[in-house]
């Protein structure tokens, strides 16, 4: 169509033209990335460890020291007083304590068990549960050397024996994790709120009447819109990518067309959404406004921060009908996992569902204004 | 179509506008002949841009029907949309585009070919004196020289009819008497224009012109009929006496 094409060229041109913009789209992917998937992490590094060792013999002595050996906790104090424990983990001069009762040696190797007791500050709860996680993991493992040292003779090995291993994220390194969502947060930043935000200008400016009543088709204006922004999201992704690659060296374990396939769907979504939001407002605060509102609720039931399956049942079944959260989904699946298109099928399915839905509504609304 | 719809460029009969129970247009009738320069005038509310608003399409009428070019504005959107050009009191050209570059798109939009683009925009061009800044954002023009070029790219595709909304809207007296006579050029070439104002000597240039108050329209006639008819000296005049007229208390019901 041949209006289309002067439209794209206009689009190309008002965009180049737009330097703040322009500087934006590539240098907010890289910022993003690196502030974020550095500070939204969980991981625990130096988790502050009081010991309170009551029993004072080589079996607690040697917990003691493999709990400081691991790398993931410092010393914070040590002393055979609870009381004196609690008031650090207070103070927050510690974050866990491990409480090594009196004959926890004898117990051991009379009964082949013992108890030990962790007592975590838990005000973050997500900081918590992966401080007891390292805990844990180096209890067992030293409890599992025990049990082989005191019971060579025997059989009959230790009582616990617990192992977990990380699959596709081995180190549970967070970076991983998050950097396929942080890639996500960028591309619907910029398919729903410059797509909004464009259009409304043009609403502002008084152009949107002019181009109204001119014999130009809606489908050639929407597409007109709608193009661009795909591409510069795209292009988004791909600094993303690089980034997330060089910087941080988050692996791609599956294939890249099939991350920008999946990329390219969700944005209809996007950018319908975008073009929805524009229908509703009149001015570019306004979009502005409500676009932060619904990418910020999709954001956090999306299951970026915190996992999907830990929320009640209502917000699990509205995660269903969340775009970002099928598209992290298809994104973390497809770069730790390394799953192909078949795998997620289902998602992209419904990302594809989302996106028809949106968009048509979206025309729909926009003619009727 | 008949041989009477063949001579008005617009016929509207009995058009009205409601927004909830405010009436902004109410029951209008007129018709303007091809190759005429029509004037709306009226106090600003007076419902002259909700008229043309409905005659160009941008908004359904409530009532009564309306024909440009004698397409039917209800049905014929498109057809209607192909023989118009509009100019409103917004600006409506893109301020981040070039000169150049907003006279290939509005004719892009329109269909003309390349050639046709080339051509027109260089004539255009060299009509306005804007050789020079073709290049040149249209942001970085004055005022009166964005309203000239948005006057001559609504007239890009040679349409049958124009709207011109308020089109000298805080524009100096030198430029607005430029811009009347771009204005009498158009309808030497056959073009029909419609022109909303509130300036009154503006009024006096006009072949005839319709006055409105609170939606209805009040006078209709060339500026002579109108005077002589209200016993006035200038349209001025008119406008004075018939908005006296409207708002003394028992008449607004």
């Amino acid at each position: 169509m041949r209006a289309l094409r002067f439209l794209l060229v206009k689009e190309f041109l008002q965009i180049a033209r737009d330097k703040v913009m322009l500087r934006m789209t590539i240098i907010a992917p890289i910022l993003q990335l690196l502030l974020l998937s550095n500070a939204a992490t969980f991981e625990v590094k130096s988790a502050r460890l009081y010991v309170v060792d009551r029993d004072h013999t080589t079996i607690s002595r040697g917990l003691s020291q493999r709990l400081q050996a691991a790398g993931r906790f410092v010393l914070a104090d040590a002393s055979p007083s609870a009381a004196l424990a609690e008031e650090a983990l207070l103070s927050r001069r510690a974050s866990l304590i491990v409480n090594i009762p009196p004959d926890f040696e004898r117990d051991i190797v009379r009964d082949h068990a013992a108890r030990v007791q962790l007592v975590l500050n838990a005000e973050d709860g997500a900081t918590a549960g992966v401080t007891e996680g390292y805990a844990m993991q180096i209890i067992t493992r030293y409890a599992g050397e025990l049990g082989a040292t005191i019971h060579a003779s025997s059989p009959t090995g230790p009582v616990l024996d617990v192992r977990s291993r990380n699959w596709y994220n081995a180190d549970l390194r967070y970076r991983d994790y998050m950097v396929p969502g942080i890639l996500v947060q960028l591309v619907t930043v910029v398919g729903t709120l410059l797509c909004a935000m464009n259009i409304v200008r043009e609403k502002e400016v008084g152009t949107l009447d002019q181009l109204t009543i001119t014999p130009l088709s809606r489908s050639a204006f929407i597409a007109a819109k709608l193009i661009p922004l795909w591409v510069i999201a795209l292009f988004e992704l791909t600094i993303g990518l690089l980034v997330a690659r060089l910087v941080f060296g988050v692996p791609m374990r599956g294939s890249l067309v099939l991350v920008f396939f999946a990329a390219s769907v969700y944005l209809v979504a996007a950018l319908g959404l975008g073009l929805w939001i524009s229908t509703l407002v009149s001015t570019q605060q306004q979009a502005m406004f409500v676009t932060f509102f619904i990418i910020m609720v999709y954001l956090l039931m999306s299951g970026l921060f915190t996992p999907v399956r830990s929320m009640p049942d209502w917000a699990q079944w509205l995660a269903e009908i969340n775009p970002v959260k099928h598209f992290i989904g298809i994104m973390r699946a497809v770069m730790l996992k390394g799953a192909t298109i078949v795998e997620v099928m289902k998602p992209l399915l419904a990302l594809a569902a989302f996106g028809t839905v949106v968009l048509s509504l979206a025309v729909r609304q926009h003619g009727r204004q | 179509m008949s041989a009477e719809s063949a001579t008005s460029a617009i016929e509207a009969r009995n058009l009205t506008r409601r927004f909830g129970s405010f009436v902004a247009v109410d029951h209008i009738t007129f018709d303007i002949r091809a190759g005429e320069v029509f004037g709306f005038l009226g106090a600003n509310g007076a419902g002259k841009t909700t008229a043309i608003k409905m005659l160009i399409g941008l908004l359904p009428p409530t009532e009564g029907e309306a024909h440009v070019a004698g397409f039917d504005v209800r049905t014929q959107r498109l057809e209607v949309r192909r023989n118009i050009g509009y100019m409103s009191q917004r600006f409506s050209l893109y301020p981040d585009l070039t000169v150049r570059e907003n006279i290939r798109l509005y004719g892009g939009i329109y269909g003309l070919t390349d050639s046709e683009i080339r051509e027109r925009s260089s004539s255009l061009l060299e009509r306005l004196g804007l050789s020079g800044s073709a290049g040149d954002l249209v942001a970085r023009l004055p005022l009166g020289w964005k309203q000239k070029l948005a006057f001559s790219v609504a007239l890009l595709h040679e349409p049958k009819i124009v709207f011109l909304d308020e089109p000298t809207g805080g524009v100096d007296p030198i430029t607005r008497r430029q811009f009347w006579e771009m204005i009498y050029a158009a309808t030497a070439r056959g073009t029909t224009v419609l022109v909303t104002t509130h300036y009154m000597d503006e009024a006096e240039y006009c072949g005839r012109l319709s006055i409105m108050v609170e939606g209805r329209i009040a006078a209709l006639g060339s500026p002579e009929e109108l005077k002589r008819q209200f016993g006035a000296a200038s349209v001025d005049d008119v406008f004075v006496q018939l908005a006296r007229t409207t708002s003394e208390p028992g008449t607004a019901a």
